[in-house]
């Protein structure tokens, strides 16, 4: 029986709407490597959040144990003064500093005079690279480097820090398979010497391979923690969904009508590299009142594919035809994607999606100005009776379509951005992620209000990561790999498994 | 201001939500309420009450409220608030401009080769200039808005650009002697009906009368507003506190008209801000371009992605900057009668500083025009109050450093407060 390194304590933690952690409990025995499991929203992320002191000591209740001591945490410094360092799924390097530069940053080798010693730096940098295998000069940019090296600098920086407790948080999301590999290898190579590790993935056969126990979060509550003789897929599956999953989703019963959108041949390069392809080829239709989902892994070229197609937002050299109804139409700009009948509701809310610090009533009307328009002024009246329509209608919960977007939660913010593409009046609307960050009561609202466009007629294209989504909303669903649509399969054949093939399929070349 | 969901209440879907804290219903919260959004207001006032105390003269009147002064607090002010119109929306965008005191200058010295040298009749060479001002603003645009260069880079350039310029238009000398016409826009006054009063004043019947219709008009905007917010379901204020308001904004507006006619009557240059004024703010809150503008503010990435041509915007707002500075850098010549090189200094940070007074925030998004001409008239009334009490430059320009850093401290403060950071 080892000791504890950490115990968190019935932690609880609020947000303006959301209860993002109820009593969580969390031990974390020394020297292990502590897997956490959880859907998107689960408070995987937040909890950590509370542990590493971005949520300072008094934003939320229960108590965190370290080390024997009950630790109150004021900021990300007192945290790593402890020896609990997180590496956030965004690295948080920056790219035009070297890795030494990055390694010591607020954290600086001091010399003489209180003048940093880079001689010295660079030195110790370089020892600290070698503990995690990357073979780079320590005077490299990191801008220079890829993704996976750029992880392992962020470990060579915690480990600068004396860590004890490494906390990471889907690190493997972004790398490719030898990459994660590695990774994984120097996780357990630091459990050897003596450092414990929380890792926060999605990744099921990740979590088998490395992890001595295994705790599951859902809905902000902790389901069970698992050793590892107990650990098995299913079993964190069936922890992670809950016992409710057949009425995850709301019923559908499709009526297609005609094709409403076709792409033929789409292709797209990198737009500042122009010669990596990376929407290689897309073909792909939608027909009115279908829901169609693309499926890939992350840098497959989903998002890409969507944005290059909806009014060229994306990339460079961009070629294909777009197809409404049987009849070319050109997407050239946001504004001709529109007018051809096209939305496109983005992964990213906050920085693409809404405009914060505006009200709920101009963020709906922000991308049809034209039609409030009479002799040239915009008619204040008519948009506030649109808002408060919509805002009936899709159930946003606010005190009134004057409250600023910026405050309301995650699944609320997400009503006003489709609110405000449905008000647009599209034929096709393209959902990317239309779920992420979203708490599960607001997921199955969302789900309705996707069902109830296409029964009204409009094609819906569902981009998402999660694969019970896809399956439980979509009536067919195309997967994507490195750009490529390397299987389509109707709703009736698909599968986790079948899907995962298709997703993790090497094109041809 | 959270929509807190009940514990173990009903499925998500189904829950109404509540009014929000009982914020509306009482006059006292109202007043407090209204304290916080016109924090400038009371600021204006605060500081005009503060000057025309400390200069109550040996006579017993406050000099600074004597009709002459309030005249020329208007007439001195006139092409910074002009500009800060302008401003405040370059500043809702994202941008800044800090060219506009040189290109005020430059059109000022144009405008004059116009008029004078040339002998083109007044209105051909206002036009001319102002045709000027929109070139000089598509200039600026077209680097900022299609070349992708940041604003505060290609009007740091254009503030020496166009400052040499005018040296240039100007071959190192002035250009005076304007015609009456043009002088008018920047020293005129209209007084039609002045009637006598006494041995040494009068009165000017017709600027009393526009002040009474400029309450009429403001009681009618007020009241359709009021019903229309009504007739949608919008909250509106308690009448009380709201005819309370209309009437205490009312005496100041009359006492304001009242000092304009016991002096030379209404100034040309307000007639230009006030229209000015009345039609940027309708363009700000009522027309699509205005509603770009915050958007672009707001988030250019979602305007992007909304359909919104956000570089089409921007160089028309700089367009119009730069037709706002010709507008404002003729006003400056006629007050002179004088179009010299060294016009305009320091118009562009007294204009910058009424926007940012007025409330407009650093990150662009937030911003009114009314916000700005009152952070202007702040500005103005300092200026004007402080050279009353002989307070020389040097402690001027601190004080005015002082109360920009405090109001946008105040203002960064209140925000976050409320809860509004992010």
């Amino acid at each position: 029986m080892t000791t504890n390194i950490l115990e968190m304590r019935n932690i609880t933690k609020e947000f303006p709407g959301v209860k993002a952690l109820q009593n969580v409990t969390l031990n974390v025995a020394r020297g292990e490597v502590h897997a956490i499991c959880g859907e998107n929203g689960a408070g995987k992320s937040t909890l950590m959040k509370v542990l590493s002191g971005v949520y300072p000591f008094g934003t939320y209740e229960g108590d965190i144990v370290f080390e024997n001591e009950t630790v109150q945490l004021g900021n990300i410094r007192d945290s790593e003064a402890k020896g609990i360092v997180i590496i956030h799924q965004e690295l948080a390097l920056s790219p035009h500093l070297s890795i030494a530069e990055n390694i010591f940053l607020n954290n600086e080798i001091k010399g003489r005079f209180g003048l940093i010693d880079w001689g010295k730096a660079n030195q110790e940098a370089q020892k600290l690279l070698a503990r995690v295998g990357l073979r780079e000069k320590a005077t490299t940019k990191i801008s220079d480097i890829g993704v996976g090296k750029q992880q392992l600098v962020e470990i060579a920086k915690a480990l600068s820090k004396e860590v004890k407790l490494l906390i990471l948080d889907e690190p493997t999301a972004a790398l490719n398979d030898e990459d994660s590999d590695h990774l994984l290898d120097l996780i357990l190579s630091l459990k050897g010497q003596g450092i414990t590790s929380i890792i926060i993935s999605h990744k099921l056969n990740e979590i088998k391979k490395i992890s001595d126990s295994v705790t599951v979060i859902r809905d902000g509550k902790t389901i069970e923690t698992m050793n590892q003789e107990e650990i098995t897929e299913d079993r964190i599956i069936k922890d992670m969904v809950g016992r409710d999953l057949e009425h995850r989703y709301p019923d559908h019963t499709p009526n297609f009508g005609e094709e409403i959108l076709r792409v033929e041949d789409w292709t797209a390069h990198h737009p500042t590299d122009p010669t990596r392809v990376v929407v290689d080829h897309v073909n792909l239709n939608v027909r009115r009142g279908e829901i169609v989902g693309i499926a890939g892994l992350m840098g497959a070229g989903r998002t890409e594919f969507a944005m290059s197609l909806f009014g060229r937002t994306y990339g460079s050299k961009i070629t294909g035809k777009v197809f409404k109804a049987g009849k070319e139409i050109k997407t050239r700009t946001v504004t001709e994607a529109i007018d051809n009948g096209l939305a496109y509701a983005t992964e990213d809310r906050k920085n693409y999606g809404l405009n914060l610090i505006e009200d709920i009533k101009r963020n709906i009307s922000m991308a049809s100005l034209k039609k409030l328009e009479r002799l040239g002024l915009i008619n204040d009246g008519e948009e506030f009776t649109v808002a408060n329509q919509y805002r009936k209608s899709m159930n946003i919960k606010a005190p009134s379509v004057l409250s600023k977007v910026g405050k309301l939660s995650g699944g609320n913010q997400q009503k006003v951005v489709l609110s405000k593409w449905i008000y647009s009046n599209p034929d096709v609307l393209i959902l990317d992620e239309p779920t992420r960050g979203i708490d599960v009561g607001a997921k199955y609202e969302i789900y309705t209000i996707i069902n109830r466009l296409a029964s009204e007629g409009k094609g819906i294209i569902v981009i998402s990561s999660e694969l019970p989504e896809l399956l439980g909303i979509c009536d067919r669903i195309y997967a994507l790999s490195e750009g490529r649509i390397t299987g389509e399969v109707p709703i009736a054949e698909a599968s986790p498994e079948v899907l995962i093939k298709y997703m993790t399929m090497e094109s041809p070349r | 201001m959270s929509t807190e969901l009940k514990p173990g209440g009903g499925p998500l879907g189904t829950e109404e939500v509540g009014p929000p804290e009982n914020r509306a219903n009482s006059a006292i919260g109202h007043v407090l309420a209204d304290i916080g959004k016109n924090g400038i207001f009371i600021a204006l006032i605060a500081v005009l009450v503060l000057f025309a105390i400390l200069t109550i003269s040996p006579q017993g009147d406050s000099i600074l409220l004597r009709p002459q002064n309030i005249s020329n607090l208007i007439v001195q002010n006139g092409y910074i608030l002009i500009l800060a119109i302008g401003m405040v929306l370059v500043i809702v965008a994202g941008h800044i401009d800090l060219s506009v005191g040189s290109v005020a200058a430059f059109v000022g010295a144009i405008s004059g080769v116009f008029a004078v040298n040339m002998g083109m009749p007044w209105f051909v060479a206002i036009l001319l200039s102002l045709l000027v001002g929109a070139v000089v603003g598509a200039w600026q645009g077209f680097w900022i808005a299609y070349i992708g260069i940041p604003a505060f880079i290609v009007t740091l350039a254009g503030m020496l650009i166009f400052r040499g310029l005018a040296l240039i238009v100007l071959n190192n000398s002035n250009i005076g002697n304007f015609p009456p016409e043009y002088r008018a826009l920047g020293n005129g006054f209209i007084e039609l009906a002045p009637i006598e009063l006494g041995v040494r004043s009068s009165l000017d019947l017709v600027t009393l009368a526009v002040g009474a219709l400029a309450i009429i008009g403001l009681f009618v905007q007020q009241f359709r507003t009021r019903v229309g917010r009504a007739k949608y379901g919008q909250d509106v204020e308690p009448l009380g506190f709201f005819v309370g308001k209309l009437v205490l904004i009312s005496i100041g507006i009359g006492l304001f008209f009242y000092s304009l006619a016991a002096a030379k009557g209404i100034p040309v240059t307000l007639i230009i801000l006030g229209v000015l004024v009345l039609i940027y703010t309708t363009v700000a809150n009522r027309t699509v371009f205005g509603r770009h503008i915050f958007a672009i503010g707001g988030n250019r990435h979602a305007a992007e992605l909304s359909g919104i041509k956000t570089r089409s915007v921007d160089f028309w707002l700089f367009v119009n900057m730069g037709v706002l500075a010709a507008i404002a850098g003729i006003v400056f010549t006629a007050r002179l009668n004088v179009a010299g090189p060294q016009a305009g200094q320091g118009f562009e940070l007294e204009a910058i500083s009424a926007a940012f007074i007025g409330g407009a925030a650093v990150q662009g998004g937030i911003g009114t025009i009314g916000g700005a001409i009152i952070g202007g008239f702040i500005i103005g009334v300092l200026n004007n109050g402080m050279s009353i009490l002989g307070i020389g430059s040097d402690y001027q320009q601190t004080v005015k450093g002082l109360v920009l850093l405090l109001a946008v401290a105040f203002d960064v403060y209140s925000k976050r407060r409320s809860g509004g950071s992010r």
